[in-house]
């Protein structure tokens, strides 16, 4: 324990308490402001003073009160029982004003900056501690070099996430005083112990970075990677946290029939959709983390002067690829996961989502995630130029095209398509008579999976590029692999037809055989890959940073797509609960409760993707700065 | 300096794109406004009633997310399908089927427990996955984010028995109703005759309506509409139908036209006096 005392604190300490200090701070104040603000705002009521007052108790009813009356049997003198009432009913002047602010915009995009920088900062701190693990195991020092980049790319993100979660905070206070009052009744013990968390969360960040190079060997190795399995306990328990206000929000629960609240603080986290938002955050957050920090290593690719650099950042953009597309592949099942329970919950909201209002936002996340899928297949392929042997596989790589954009293709189709009446008259309506069929789910779910089979085969085929399997039973592996993606793709197929000839709510069901498909082949055949590979001969080393230039572009498509769907995702979510604040529980009356068109919502995720991109670069450029500074020391 | 300004093009011009795209490439569908309850008053006639309840039914209610014979996902309630007549014909038969287990005595009672408690009968074949069809997926409409009055129901049935073509048993609201509570000063801005209607709603914009002057061909002409509006949508009456083209335009659309370019939203904005005397005048007036 040496090292507490040889300056590892030193220059930390005031960084660690200023920030843990605000954020408390400013979560506290969120508290206590909060029967204030509403007072403090300018409100509609005030601008128009000739209208009379609202009655008292209408709109600021109290979401929890104590009792009249006698103590209950058994309880002590003078403690109160405590009645939780149903939401406030609030009209439009009960909404502050905030002049030069429009509400609904201002928290919109706040909300979604904190989110690209809360994943970003949950997710790197995962990889990092599985790469440092990586380099312990294998003693080789790359790994942890590598992983002590990606944790310093990563902290001043840590500062403006905090920041952006603060002013989110006093948004919501200032903006929407009657909702953030009645979710504070509900989670005020959850949003203290949210904010006790960070003092966790900074402390463990702040070893776990600052101690990388004294905590290096030995013992102290072992202690700093569990720093870094407590920043990321620490961080996850942050995010599930926080998950349960946004899952009671859109499928409340511990409430009755009336929507009061029942005291049973366990039952209105442990919402039908907290687990499915859960995974999916989780999983969402490795394959966006790792698409920026590969972004950086991109950037880093193309300013490098001399081939060492190239040789690192190239080797680092592989790896943080590597990282986007293993949480990238899951992703769709947990998407999944999360509409069959959004279905569970509510009929309703799953086609509002599906067939309603929003059927044309998932054409648009088809037309991202096929940019991804393509993005990704052309990094790998790229890849491929730099290995030996890999000549062997690249005539397969025209036919995993042709797959990957017929699969892009049908998953871009939509149902209905736009038409003139002309043409409607001459089509004999609004679907294709042949390419209408495929704008069905069971079109879209077998595309998907058949999208995920060839990314994977693609992959495959890259970690072969420079060996030669030496295994006895090579050719009856090899066989059995192709019988395995040959036999899951027919199944796939199969099961996709086989949707068009029984009921929607059947049909649904599909979707899980189709997935457990695509997984068999991912698992078994890595399996059999791991073995027939062991002790393989390689044909050559990959020549690290003989890269062309546009293969970056491709890691940069990745990173930008990434956001960009974020936040699209983000905001079908939140708007899936219409014109509610609490669905079915507490109703939005605001002047902006109504759903903007896809366009006007586009607007708004591009200002966020462009204000993002404007904080990561200046993120980027700390990091690199401090950089510069420690090569000038070291030389 | 020359590759970060390339970096910050491509992401831009990217970003872009995904933006064109949002709102050139596909179209700008204009989410219905938020729901408010309906102004019931006392004075309102059965034929007024029952129009409400078909604009409730198509709107609020939500009903025909599910209730539609594109997803299959619920039974079909104002068209014959596979599971039979329309519910107001088959209620009745519902409530002695061996697996009803429900309350209702009348064809009206069933009606009402199916919108407050779905799950008290479920059809084969459309209940929740994995419970036997003892649970249905339908919401309660008189609670959560539909919230229905009573009123309201009571017009959704009435609809629905009118749609079936059996008698319309649900009594009209009294004052009782908590919206029937709304002062009769509640309609003042209804248009006083149907020809003021079809201006105040813009109708002649679009369409020419015989006995008024202006007109427009951007929609169909009216000229003969009552005579063939029988014939456009199976088991809809001319008059049912000519409701359904205004409350819910793009439910059905003449051959010819474009959809979507009716404003689906004058349900919402025409008062249920307007309605019925725009549908009594093209029934008159047009044939």
């Amino acid at each position: 324990m040496g090292f507490l005392g040889k300056g590892l604190f030193k220059g930390v300490s005031f960084r660690f308490t200023s920030l843990t200090a605000c954020l408390f701070l400013i979560f506290f104040a969120s508290t206590l402001i909060l029967p204030i603000s509403h007072n403090a705002s300018l409100s509609l009521k005030h601008a128009f003073a000739t209208e009379s007052p609202a009655p008292a108790g209408e709109h600021a009813a109290p979401v929890l009160s104590k009792a009249e009356g006698k103590p209950e049997e058994g309880k002590k003198e003078g403690e109160g029982k405590f009645t939780y009432q149903p939401a406030p009913k609030i009209k439009v002047e009960d909404y502050p004003i905030v002049k030069g602010f429009n509400s609904r915009i201002a928290v919109w995009i706040v909300a979604q900056l904190h989110l690209f920088f809360g994943a970003f900062v949950l997710a790197v701190p995962i990889f990092v501690l599985v790469i440092e693990g990586v380099g312990l195991a294998t003693k080789d020092e790359r790994y942890d070099h590598m992983a002590h980049e990606f944790i310093k790319v990563s902290m001043t993100a840590f500062s403006i996430t905090a920041s952006l979660g603060g002013l989110l905070s006093l948004m919501l206070v200032s903006f929407y005083p009657d909702f953030f009052k009645y979710m504070a009744g509900i989670f005020g013990k959850t949003m203290i112990i949210y904010a006790l968390l960070f003092f966790g969360e900074s402390f463990c960040l702040y070893v776990y970075y600052y101690g990388w190079d004294r905590m290096n060997e030995g013992f102290s190795k072992w202690l700093h990677l569990t720093m870094g399995l407590m920043l990321n306990v620490f961080g996850m328990t942050l995010m599930v946290l926080s998950n349960t206000w946004v899952s009671f929000m859109m499928a409340p629960s511990g409430i009755d029939d009336a929507g009061v609240f029942t005291g049973d603080i366990w039952a209105a986290i442990r919402g039908p959709l907290w687990n499915p938002i859960n995974l999916h955050r989780f999983i969402a957050n490795i394959a966006f983390g790792g698409s920026i920090v590969g972004a950086y290593a991109a950037f880093k690719f193309l300013s490098a002067k001399t081939d060492e650099e190239k040789a690192h950042y190239d080797w680092m953009g592989y790896t943080a690829n590597f990282i986007a597309i293993f949480g990238f592949l899951p992703l769709p099942f947990a998407g999944y996961w999360l509409m069959k329970e959004v279905y569970g919950y509510s009929q309703q909201m799953g086609i509002t989502a599906m067939g309603g209002a929003f059927a044309w936002l998932f054409i648009i996340q088809a037309v991202l995630i096929g940019s991804l899928f393509l993005g990704a297949n052309y990094y790998l392929w790229c890849g491929m130029g730099r290995i030996k042997g890999s000549e062997r596989y690249t005539p397969a790589i025209k036919y995993l095209i042709v797959v990957i954009v017929g699969c892009f293709l049908v998953w871009f189709t939509p149902h209905t398509l736009i038409m003139t009446s002309k043409e409607v008259t001459q089509v004999g309506g609004t679907h294709h008579p042949v390419l209408g069929f495929l704008g069905v789910m069971s079109a879209k779910n077998t595309a998907v999976n058949i999208l995920i089979v060839s990314t994977f085969l693609s992959f495959m085929l890259y970690r072969r590029s420079n060996k030669i399997a030496t295994a006895s039973w090579t050719s009856t592996g090899n066989a059995l692999q192709v019988a395995l993606f040959a036999g899951g793709a027919i199944n796939i197929v199969t099961l996709g037809v086989y949707g068009y000839f029984i009921p929607a709510n059947i049909r649904i069901g599909l979707s899980i055989p189709q997935v457990m498909t695509t997984l068999t082949i991912i698992i078994v055949s890595s399996v059999l890959d791991g073995f027939m590979y062991k002790g393989a001969k390689s044909t050559g080393p990959i020549e690290w940073g003989k890269m062309g230039q546009r293969s970056q572009y491709a890691l940069f498509l990745l990173a930008v797509s990434f956001t960009w769907l974020m936040g699209l995702m983000g905001y079908v979510r939140s708007a899936l609960r219409q014109h509610w604040h609490v669905y079915t529980v507490f109703r939005d009356n605001s002047l902006d409760a109504y759903t903007p068109t896809l366009g006007y919502a586009a607007g708004i995720i591009t200002i966020a993707v462009y204000i993002f991109i404007a904080l990561v670069i200046f993120a980027f450029w700390i990091a690199n700065f401090s950089a510069k500074k420690h090569a000038e020391a070291s030389h | 300096m020359k590759v970060f300004i390339r970096i910050i093009i491509f992401s831009v011009v990217l970003s872009l794109c995904y933006w064109g795209f949002s709102n050139y490439g596909i179209p700008q569908v204009i989410p219905e406004a938020p729901p408010v309850e309906e102004k019931i008053s006392g004075s309102m006639t059965m034929d007024q009633y029952i129009a409400l309840g078909g604009k409730i039914f198509n709107g609020k209610g939500t009903c025909t997310l599910c209730h539609n014979p594109v997803g299959g996902r619920a039974p079909l309630l104002v068209e014959s399908g596979k599971d039979g007549a329309p519910i107001g014909a088959r209620a009745a038969d519902r409530i002695k089927d061996p697996r009803y287990k429900g309350k209702a005595k009348t064809a009206e009672e069933y009606i009402y427990e199916s919108e407050v408690d779905p799950s008290a009968f479920v059809v084969a074949g459309f209940g929740k996955p994995g419970t036997n069809d003892t649970v249905s997926p339908m919401p309660a409409t008189n609670k959560g984010s539909i919230g229905l009055s009573e009123a309201e129901i009571g017009a959704v049935i009435a609809y629905l028995q009118k749609s079936a073509g059996v008698q319309v048993t649900v009594k009209l609201p009294t004052g009782a109703a908590p919206a029937a509570a709304a002062p009769a000063t509640a309609e003042p801005q209804s248009a006083k005759t149907a020809e003021e209607a079809f201006g105040k709603h813009g109708c002649t914009t679009c369409h020419t309506i015989p006995g008024i002057a202006e007109g427009g061909d951007v929609g169909p002409n009216f000229k003969g509409l009552s005579s063939r509006a029988g014939s456009r949508v199976k088991g809809l009456s001319p008059k049912e139908y000519i409701m359904q083209s205004i409350v819910s335009p793009d439910a059905y659309t003449v051959k010819g036209f474009e959809p979507g370019t009716m404003p689906a939203d004058l349900g919402e904005k025409m008062t249920v006096k307007e309605l019925d005397m725009i549908i009594k005048y093209l029934m008159e007036k047009t044939g």
